[in-house]
This record gives C-alpha cells, sequence and structure tokens, in this order.
C-alpha cells in the first residue's frame, strides 16, 4: 500500500536532486499525515485551550483523538501521553525533570550509555554541571549494552537511567526489557528515547517496564515540531516540569498547542501501527538487497551488529575511502555521515568510535537509511553507484595501492612533517 | 461553527498566503535542516529567509532571532535562561503578566532569587515611580510585556527600558500580543530579549522567537544537537518556521489597515456599548482612556457572570473570550483585572472582544445587537431567580 504513493522529489534526477536515503534524518511527511493536518491550518484553527466555543471544542477533541493513536502504538494509557515540540524537549523534560524530582529521595547518580544522542547526553551533562554525576556506559564492539555491565554500573543513589530503544546511528536495538527489569529492582526511574523505534519495532509499555518514554513524529512520517513524552501513571512517576505557564498538559508541560502537527502525529502513528508489520517486511528486504549489493566491494565493514537491528539502517565503513572525498563523491545519495544532527561538524562519529572503530574507519562511514517510499530501483542505484565510487576513490588512494600490496597499514610508522 | 470570531487575540485563522508556502514542507520536501546534504541545505536556506522576514517584522537584526515552539517557550526561556547567570538574584515583573511569564518567575524562588511584583494603575498602566523605587537595590532581570492580551493595554517599554538600563540590570518584554498589531522595534526599545510568537499573526501554532542581544549571557532550555547556535536545540520545524516568516511579512504589509480598519471597528463596538450603558445597562469598559492595542475591547456588563455571557453569545453565533484562552479552564476572575484594583464581582463580568482585519462594521452591529437582546434576557433570568 505504501510503496504505491510517490514522492518525486525522493528520487534521483539528477546530483542537485538526489535520491533522498537519509529516512533516520528526518522521514518526509505522508501525504495521508498532510492531508489529516490540512484542514486544522484552515478551517478549525481554534486554540485547544479556549472553552467557550466551538474553535476550541473542535481542535481540543482533534488533540484527544491524536493523543489515543500515539497512546495505542505504544500500548499506553492517553492520559500517559504529554506533548511535547519534539523528541529533543521529551528527552529534556524526562531527564531533567524526573533527575530533579526524584534527586532528594533517591540520589544525584545517573546512568545513560555513550551512544545516546545528543539530546540525551547534553541533558544529562547539564545535571552534572548542577552537580549530579553521571555514568556514561561504553556499550559491546556491536553497539549492544552488556547487562551485567549496566547492572554493575548501579548504585545506591542511582536516580535515573537513560538507555535509547533504537540508535539512530547505526539502528542497533538495546534490551530494553532487560534493562527495565534491572531498573525496577534498583528503584532507579527508567527513560528510553524511542524517537527512532517507533513504527519499527514493536513498543507494549503494558508489559515493558518503561517509566517515561521519548517519542518523535518527523522520524515516522509525521511532522516536524511535536513529540510526546510517555509518563508511566501505575506505578506513578513524577517529573517536575520545565516550561511553566498556561498549564497544558497537566501542568506537566505549558504553551498553546499545534493542532495540525498532533493531528499530523496521531495520523502518522496510526498508520505506523496498522502498516508497520508488511512495512517492515519489505524493507527488511530492501536492506538486505542493499547489504548484499555493498558486500561484493572489498574491504567494507557493517557497524553496529545485524540481528538485533532495525531493518530500516545500514551503517557501513569503506575502508582506504578519505571520509569527505567520500562524501562528495556520492552526490547521487543524500546519506548522512555520522548523525545529521551534528553532520555539520567534521568529528568523526562519536557514537562509531564508542564500539572502538578507528577513526578511519569512523570517518570513511555512511549511514544509509531507508524508508517507506524506497524502491528495488533506488537500492540498486544505489549499489552500482557505491561500486563505480569507491572503485574510482580507490584507485586514486595510495592506501589502497599499499594495502593490495599486502603491506599492513597498522603498522607503516609515518613521518612527522 | 461559529459564524463570526472576535478572539484574535487568542489565535487567529492561518492566511491563505502564509499556507501556500507552508504545503511545500509537508507536501514535498524531506530533509533535516542540520543535513549537509542538498534536502537539509534546502531547508536550512528556507529557514534563514524566515528569520530574516521575522527580524524585519520586529526592528531586529536576523542574528537576533532565536527560533522556539511557542511564546509560552520563549518567556520560559527568557526568565529562566536569563536569569541562571544573574549576579543580582531579584527579578520585577509587573501585576499582569501572562502566567508563561510568571510561573516561571515564580519558579526561581526556589534558587534562591527574590521575585517581586510591580504594580500597575487603574488603566493597567506599570506604576514607573514604584519601578524607580525598586531599581535603587540592585536587581537583575526586569519583565514588563508590552501589550496586554486582555486590556490591550501597552506600556512605554522603551522609557521602561531606559529606566532599567540606567540600574544596570536586563530588560525581557513579552510582545506576543505587539506583534502585527503595532510597530515594533527591538533595537529601539531598550530591551534585552522580547517574545513573539506566530499564531497571533495568522501564522501557524508552533512556531515563535526569542528576540535576543547578543551580548545577554543566556542559558538554554533545552539541551542537544545545538540548533540555533546552541541556544535551542531540537529538529527545527521548517513548515511551521517558514509559516512564521511570511505571516510576520504580510503582518507588515497589512500594518497600518490592520491598524485603522479595527479600530473603527472597535470605536463601533464601544460607541455601542456606551449607548447601552446610557440606557438601562451599566457596562464598564477597561482601560479605554488610555494607549491600548486597536483591535482590543475588555468590558463588563454589571451583575452578568462573564461565563454566562460568552455561552450566550457563542450560541447565537459570536465567538468571544472571559478571560485569557490560556487560563480560560479555570473560573476565576481575571488576575489583571483585580491586579489593576476591579472589585471581583466586576471581574467576573468580563468579556473581551478582540477583532482581525477580516471583521467587519456589520459583525460588529450584528454582535451589539445579540449582546443587548442577551443582556437582557439573562438579566431577565438573574431576576426570576432572585
Amino acid at each position: 500500500m505504501s510503496a504505491s504513493i510517490e514522492l518525486p522529489v525522493l528520487k534521483h534526477r539528477d546530483d542537485a536532486h538526489p535520491l533522498y536515503l537519509d529516512y533516520s534524518a528526518t522521514t518526509p511527511v505522508d501525504p495521508r499525515v498532510a492531508a489529516k493536518m490540512i484542514p486544522y491550518l484552515t478551517e478549525n484553527f481554534g486554540n485547544p485551550a479556549s472553552r467557550s466555543h466551538p474553535y476550541g471544542w473542535t481542535a481540543e477533541e482533534a488533540v484527544e483523538n491524536a493523543r489515543e493513536e500515539v497512546a495505542k502504538l505504544v500500548g499506553a494509557d492517553p492520559r500517559e501521553i504529554v506533548w511535547t515540540s519534539g523528541a529533543t524537549e521529551s528527552n529534556n523534560l524526562a531527564i531533567k525533570g524526573a533527575a530533579h524530582f526524584y534527586a532528594a529521595t533517591k540520589g544525584k547518580h545517573i546512568i545513560t550509555i555513550a551512544t545516546e544522542h545528543k539530546a540525551v547526553i547534553d541533558p544529562v551533562r547539564e545535571l552534572e554541571r548542577q552537580g549530579f554525576e553521571a555514568t556514561f556506559l561504553i556499550p559491546e564492539p556491536n553497539g549492544l549494552v552488556d547487562i551485567e555491565k549496566f547492572k554493575a554500573a548501579i548504585r545506591p543513589d542511582t536516580v535515573l537511567a537513560s538507555v535509547m530503544f533504537v540508535n539512530n546511528e547505526i539502528g542497533v536495538i538495546q534490551d530494553i526489557e532487560a534493562i527495565g527489569h534491572i531498573c525496577r529492582a534498583n528503584n532507579v526511574i527508567f527513560h528510553v528515547d524511542a524517537a527512532q523505534a517507533t513504527g519499527k519495532v514493536q513498543i507494549n509499555l503494558e508489559k515493558l517496564p518503561v517509566d517515561l518514554m521519548s517519542l518523535s513524529a518527523h522520524k515516522t512520517y509525521g511532522p516536524k515540531g511535536i513529540g510526546a513524552l510517555y509518563v508511566r501513571r501505575k506505578p506513578r512517576v513524577r517529573i517536575e516540569a520545565q516550561i511553566h505557564g498556561g498549564g497544558h498538559e497537566r501542568g506537566m508541560r505549558s504553551g498553546t498547542l499545534a493542532t495540525h502537527q498532533i493531528a499530523g502525529m496521531g495520523e502518522a502513528f496510526r498508520i505506523a501501527r496498522e502498516e508497520m508489520d508488511t512495512e517492515n517486511e519489505r524493507i527488511r528486504r530492501l536492506r538486505d538487497r542493499l547489504l548484499q549489493g555493498l558486500l561484493e566491494i572489498e574491504e567494507v565493514y557493517v557497524n553496529g551488529e545485524l540481528e538485533h537491528r532495525v531493518p530500516h539502517n545500514l551503517n557501513i565503513s569503506f575502508n582506504y575511502v578519505e571520509g569527505e572525498s567520500l562524501i562528495m563523491a556520492v552526490k547521487g545519495i543524500a546519506v548522512s555521515s555520522g548523525s545529521a544532527c551534528t553532520s555539520a561538524s567534521l568529528e568523526p562519529s562519536y557514537v562509531l568510535r564508542a564500539l572502538g572503530r578507528s577513526d578511519e574507519l569512523a570517518h570513511s562511514s555512511i549511514r544509509f537509511s531507508i524508508g517507506r517510499f524506497t524502491t528495488e530501483a533506488d537500492v540498486d542505484y544505489t549499489i552500482e553507484l557505491m561500486k563505480s565510487k569507491i572503485g574510482k576513490l580507490r584507485e586514486l588512494s595510495p592506501l589502497w595501492e599499499m594495502f593490495q600490496d599486502g603491506i599492513d597499514i597498522s603498522k607503516v610508522q609515518w613521518a612527522a612533517h | 461553527m461559529n459564524d463570526t470570531y472576535l478572539d484574535h487575540n487568542a489565535t487567529t485563522a492561518l492566511d491563505r498566503r502564509v499556507l501556500d508556502v507552508m504545503l511545500p514542507w509537508l507536501l514535498e520536501q524531506a530533509g533535516n535542516p542540520t543535513s549537509r546534504h542538498t534536502f537539509g541545505r534546502t531547508a536550512r536556506n528556507a529557514i534563514e529567509h524566515a528569520r530574516t522576514q521575522v527580524a524585519e517584522a520586529c526592528g531586529a537584526h536576523a542574528s537576533q532571532v532565536i527560533f522556539t515552539a511557542s511564546g509560552t517557550e520563549s518567556n520560559n526561556f527568557a526568565i529562566k535562561g536569563i536569569s541562571a547567570n544573574l549576579t543580582h538574584k531579584r527579578v520585577l515583573l509587573s501585576t499582569i503578566e501572562h502566567p508563561c511569564v510568571a510561573r516561571p518567575a515564580a519558579t526561581l524562588q526556589a534558587q534562591g532569587f527574590a521575585i517581586e511584583r510591580i504594580d500597575v494603575d487603574y488603566n493597567g498602566k506599570l506604576n514607573k515611580a514604584q519601578l524607580k523605587t525598586q531599581l535603587k537595590k540592585p536587581a537583575g532581570l526586569i519583565s514588563v510585556m508590552l501589550a496586554n492580551n486582555e486590556t490591550g493595554g501597552i506600556q512605554d517599554i522603551a522609557q521602561i527600558g531606559e529606566l532599567v538600563k540606567q540600574a544596570g540590570a536586563l530588560m525581557h518584554t513579552d510582545a506576543v500580543q505587539g506583534l502585527g498589531k503595532l510597530p515594533l522595534h527591538f533595537n529601539s526599545l531598550n530591551v534585552h530579549a522580547m517574545t513573539i510568537s506566530s499564531h497571533k499573526v495568522h501564522g501557524p501554532q508552533g512556531a515563535a522567537a526569542l528576540i535576543l542581544d547578543k551580548r545577554v549571557d543566556i542559558q538554554p532550555l533545552l539541551h542537544g544537537g545545538g540548533q540555533e547556535k546552541g541556544l535551542r536545540s531540537g529538529t527545527e520545524n521548517i513548515a511551521a518556521i517558514v509559516g512564521f516568516g511570511m505571516a510576520c511579512e504580510l503582518a507588515m504589509t497589512n500594518l497600518a489597515h490592520f491598524s485603522s480598519h479595527t479600530a473603527a471597528l472597535r470605536d463601533r463596538l464601544e460607541q455601542g456599548l456606551m449607548q447601552l450603558n446610557a440606557t438601562r445597562t451599566s457596562i464598564t469598559i477597561f482601560g479605554k482612556t488610555t494607549a491600548r492595542l486597536p483591535n482590543t475591547s475588555f468590558f463588563a456588563v454589571d451583575g452578568i457572570e462573564g461565563e454566562t455571557l460568552v455561552m450566550a453569545l457563542d450560541r447565537a453565533g459570536f465567538a468571544v473570550a472571559s478571560g485569557s484562552a490560556c487560563s480560560s479552564d479555570s473560573t476565576e476572575p481575571s488576575h489583571v483585572l483585580l491586579a489593576m484594583g476591579v472589585s471581583e464581582d466586576l471581574a467576573r463580568g468580563a468579556i473581551r472582544v478582540s477583532f482581525g482585519t477580516n471583521n467587519t462594521l456589520q459583525q460588529v452591529d450584528d454582535f451589539l445587537a445579540t449582546l443587548t437582546q442577551e443582556i437582557s434576557r439573562l438579566k431577565q433570568l438573574t431576576s426570576i431567580a432572585a
């Protein structure tokens, strides 16, 4: 069904109009989502907090329907869903809100993972400045957290743990259930950044021992500028509000709600719930095809393990190719080298480095992320493009030549200049 | 759905021309503005264009515009973010601030801040003599709204800002109700930070800005990917930002017309109210003799609950407000009117009419006719009940 919808702008026409393969940075808005949003931009424009006229009531109804859809996708009660302006705000609200609320009773130690998104790492760093202590666990080389090491990191004063469901750069899925049970047993509040997980993995918060979960619309074919935080009711989890004002969202998050964006997120999550199974199967086939094609190139390394991983993501390092020239060479496809949110910097990905990848391999990595509108022809185009460009770049590379001659480059002593 | 929308200070309908520039960002364009590929760069350019449009509408430089998700967020950012780096932990606010200024300020008390109120007079004007006295002791931050959402009353921000500047403190103004209704020149207002919002000027909900003097040391509210020069992390809401930019440009073009047109409607309404007042009903118009937004009239009918009247008018096809939408959950009388020294009884009767350029004189006349009918009907009911 979804593959039948075509978005021409995502297709390769020439190098100024590349093929879109960056679905983990952001997804295009599904046309069905846009159709749902537009009426709330035009005829139904009321402020959902206006209680005295139907303009406000229509808006409020749309907001509550959307809340139900968002709750359904993750197996939550609608009353557990708090709207925010996006996953960054959700993460900030969850981490700072819970840490501040429980610091006095539980303590001031936080556990998180070195490969978290900046929107988790930076609020934790901010809490460190405020006198909290943080442990940044290094995951295994396959990207997954070792459960025993997690358990060992817990201290009597651990107040909060934050672990992402699906990594944005390498797509690996953490064992949230196991980590959650450890948190429960140790009375630690457990937050999960699920921005990259919705519509890709089954989430059932009725069973999953998670206290707070960040959700984003624009990674799941919804609009930008809207997200949500799941806040568990049973057992009740409390957070300190970060934005104060009119007392919207039961006091947890003030500010006029953008009705069209909320309606869009609701529709995006409804579609995700209904189409997830068939869509994931289709995307897995495309991913496998892409992987097989790329593995025909010599000296390529898949970053992160493949088994516990969303099918949408393929992160590959191309050895003996210089990172920047790689990006310049593959202009026919829009992909990411490192996380989009930090790709303005030329630092090698901190996620790949945390997995023990060398700077060179981290630099020459590409994240291919495929999605709802990717086709088999797109994948085939990508394989051919990569084969030819990698071949050309390596022809120019003295390192590649040395490698071909059987020289172990890691043992070469370079002269300083 | 209602026929006549008279609640433009709560929110405004999206302008079709704004929708037109937004739609490509919802329907066709993909791309995260932080991405380096062409999709990302196109998105980045669109945001920077909008930043210029917003800056021009409020007399600021584009580099002074920080995009946020709502006026509430901008106010929280200004109050909490500026306070975090203050030497003098003393914050002064007027008594008529919106809750999204007053409440974040209240949370500062837990961090050892002194929060003090600056009173207003019966017209809602800030008591500048009192402010001067208060400023004799070192203060960190002063926040006074530019135009009040309920009464429409306008403060002399440039003068107040000058006093604050002389005292060596920092000044923030919530100008959400001012944008598009009166000329705004950030760089001649003597303020360090100013809040504006999209959905009050026929732009979409979900975009707003804090205009900030770059010399001010501010702590971000949201930490993460480092967008907006590290001051506001989070993937930019492109469609809404692009819409906000266009709405600002249109508001600038439309400013003179807005001012004369809505003032004419408001004057017609208030003439009608005065006539009604002269006959058999006591009507009070708040802040009538002071500088007000041209589109706003805030009045009370003696002996009739504002909430009841609002519901009755709604059934008759007119959308008006009894207090600010953001707090209309509560049936408490308006804190703005109480701060102005209006009695609780009279304050409970308050209703707010706020016009937009699409409203017509005919609608005002129809509204007055309906209002007159409803008042006499409600009065009959009350006299029977009594």
